[in-house]
């Protein structure tokens, strides 16, 4: 096992130091990944490759290991200042293990950034998030507003009492609903991440509240519950299940109808976006300080706070016009 | 007769059923509907088959806490097969479910029987293992509603008589393990396994033996439940079922197995299960803080096992007639 992963790293060092030798005048931004194979960091590279053809240039070496170990990620980093790259982009396995060998990579000249997964802020000069939990907690309730002109009662299905992330996201819808006259949110109720738990507390809101026009359920594993349970109620077209999910595990609700949209991050801008950071600051056009404003082409500017963090945009929104392109890469 | 089903747990758990619906009635009326109740039986027909599988484990003085991951495993294989026969009929679905089960549940009983493992032991590390397994088999990945195909998932919904498949399934299997308990050589040997193992190898009967038909038969439940699982919430992944094998153990105790073994009936399971499902179904809808849930279900378990424990504790017995005027 451990001799089959050293073969394999090393095909992938390999690898990554022949595509690195082809044009040497090129400025060459790498972009590591958790690991290879996966199809949401595919699609990364393929955004990457977009800003690439965009700046002009701009040669990518999209890289990774072959499993999500930091160690792996260590491995491919060295190689990488071996080969004198312009940038690395990383999305991170360990937020702190990765941290010496980044900090030697910029000793060496070489610009850091982090996107996705972030490590610790000695270790990059910047961190890419894919959104904010603000823009998160206004999409969500956006995506129910949207489809409802006229208002109407929603209701919430989260993961676990204690889930921290969906919690701020419900914390942070509360305080926009303002913007939004006419949603009512009736109540807030817990799936715990499970299917058949939160099958039926989405039967149990369609009870309780005949009026239900929508179920926001910010997680995974609830929305596509809530979108089966409403599917095997009869109640598509009348109660609309929207909130976070991913592509591949909502195209049947979005085929159905039970879901008319929901949203995540778009990974194909998240690669792109990294990639015009990573440029951007390794040819001097920017610099990574707190307030500073960085320029990412078609996404806008990404605004640093007191980390050196930024969020990207919106969390971007998948429905019946995108759902085919999408659901098979992640 | 009458006298004795009164003071029966199978009573006291059905008038405790009826309580239960009627307070939950008195909040939110639409909970006793007909087509409602329906959809709880529905609901907690996977809890009964599985119910009914451990009460016969629990009989044999074992624990069977794999069911659920038995459940999953068999699950995503299923739904890994549909994905890639997606014209397979659904009986040799259900029959593979089946086999597949058995064959997991076979494992636990192996270990137990020959190997003399405490069951508890054995289960639990089969647990882990068929959850691992899962993984391995799926690389951690999903398997979703539009990569199934239409009549796979659409078998336990199949509506029969104004029921769900589902429910037949769980009705049939009643009255199965009714049989099976009480009018079959093995049923009785359950009891008389679990109820004094050596008089039982006095009895001529092997209770190594015994013990590993209760786990293959709890193994071809969850096998079956696994399907009707996966294509009922159309989804497939390592997690699924997630601590249900406590649940299903919950059900039993509360419906009067014995954890101690030798006691224990179909009406009881049935009725524990049911028990739990009017439970979890009301909560929420009579918008109880979810905080709350979990502390409900608990008291719940414990009241039935005190319950369980004043009822098996056995009366003295007067040995010495004299002595006792002594003291």
């Amino acid at each position: 096992m451990s001799v089959m992963k050293k073969v394999l790293s090393t095909v992938a060092v390999a690898a990554t130091f022949m595509a690195g030798t082809a044009q040497a005048d090129d400025v060459r931004i790498a972009l590591v990944v958790k690991a290879l194979g996966i199809g949401f960091f595919e699609a990364a590279a393929k955004g990457a490759e977009e800003a690439a053809a965009e700046l002009g240039g701009v040669q990518i070496i999209y890289t990774g290991p072959t499993d999500t170990t930091a160690e792996g990620q260590i491995e491919v980093i060295n190689s990488l200042i071996a080969q004198q790259v312009d940038a690395i982009a990383v999305s991170a396995n360990d937020t702190d293990a990765l941290v010496p060998a980044l900090k030697k990579a910029m000793s060496r000249g070489i610009t850091v950034i982090s996107w996705d997964s972030g490590v610790a802020p000695e270790g990059r000069s910047l961190h890419l998030n894919p959104s904010s939990n603000a823009l998160i907690g206004n999409m969500i309730v956006k995506l129910a507003a949207d489809h409802l002109p006229d208002g109407g009662d929603v209701a919430v299905l989260s993961a676990t009492t204690t889930s921290t992330n969906q919690n701020i996201w419900i914390e942070e819808m509360n305080k926009v609903l303002g913007n939004y006259p006419g949603i009512k949110v009736v109540g807030t109720v817990y799936g715990d991440d499970l299917a058949d738990k939160s099958y039926r507390e989405a039967n149990g809101l369609m009870q309780t509240y005949p009026n239900l026009k929508a179920i926001i359920a910010p997680t995974s594993v609830g929305i596509v519950a809530a979108a089966q349970a409403v599917a095997d109620a009869g109640k598509i077209g009348e109660v609309n299940v929207t909130g976070l999910g991913l592509p591949s595990e909502m195209a049947g609700a979005i085929e159905s109808g039970a879901s008319k949209s929901f949203a995540i991050w778009n990974p194909i801008d998240l690669g792109y976006s990294a990639t015009m950071l990573a440029y951007n600051l390794s040819q001097g056009n920017a610099t990574a300080e707190p307030g500073a404003e960085i320029p990412m082409g078609r996404m806008g500017n990404l605004t640093l706070d007191d980390n050196n963090e930024g969020a990207m945009a919106d969390p971007f929104v998948y429905d019946a016009s995108n759902i085919e392109q999408f659901k098979s890469i992640f | 007769m009458i006298k004795r089903f009164v003071a029966s747990r199978e009573a006291i758990l059905l008038v405790a059923i009826l309580a239960l619906l009627v307070l939950v009635a008195s909040r939110c009326p639409g909970f006793v509907a007909p087509a409602n109740l329906a959809n709880v039986f529905n609901d907690t027909a996977p809890l009964i088959i599985l119910a009914l599988g451990q009460m016969v484990v629990i009989v044999t003085r074992c624990i069977d806490l794999s069911v659920a991951a038995n459940l999953a495993l068999t699950g995503m294989v299923v739904a890994m097969i549909n994905t890639v026969a997606p014209g397979l009929p659904v009986f040799v679905i259900l029959a593979v479910a089946l086999m597949l089960g058995a064959a997991l549940g076979a494992v636990n009983g192996l270990l137990v029987w020959k190997l003399d493992i405490p069951p508890i032991v054995v289960t639990l590390g089969t647990m882990t293992i068929f959850r691992g397994v899962i993984f391995l088999i799926s690389d951690g990945k999903w398997i979703n509603a539009h990569e199934m195909s239409a009549h796979f998932t659409a078998f336990p919904r199949m509506q029969l008589l104004g029921l769900p498949v589902l429910s037949w399934i769980a009705i049939a299997m009643v009255v199965l393990f009714f049989v099976l308990i009480t009018r079959t050589a093995l049923g009785r040997a359950f009891f008389a396994v679990g109820g004094n193992p050596h008089a039982a190898v006095y009895t001529g009967i092997d209770v190594g033996r015994t013990q590993f038909f209760a786990f293959v038969l709890s193994g071809a439940l969850a096998g079956i439940t696994g399907y009707l699982w996966v294509a009922r919430y159309a989804v497939a992944y390592v997690d699924i079922a997630g601590g249900f094998e406590l649940e299903v153990v919950a059900a039993c105790v509360i419906g009067g197995v014995s954890i101690a073994g030798g006691i224990g009936s179909v009406g009881g399971a049935l009725l524990g299960a049911l028990f739990l499902g009017v439970v979890k179904n009301a909560l929420p809808v009579v918008n109880i803080s979810p905080f709350w849930q979990l502390a409900i279900s608990g008291s719940a378990i414990i009241i039935a096992v005190a319950m369980n424990a004043r009822a098996s504790r056995r009366k003295g017995r007067v040995i010495l007639k004299q002595a006792e005027h002594l003291a």
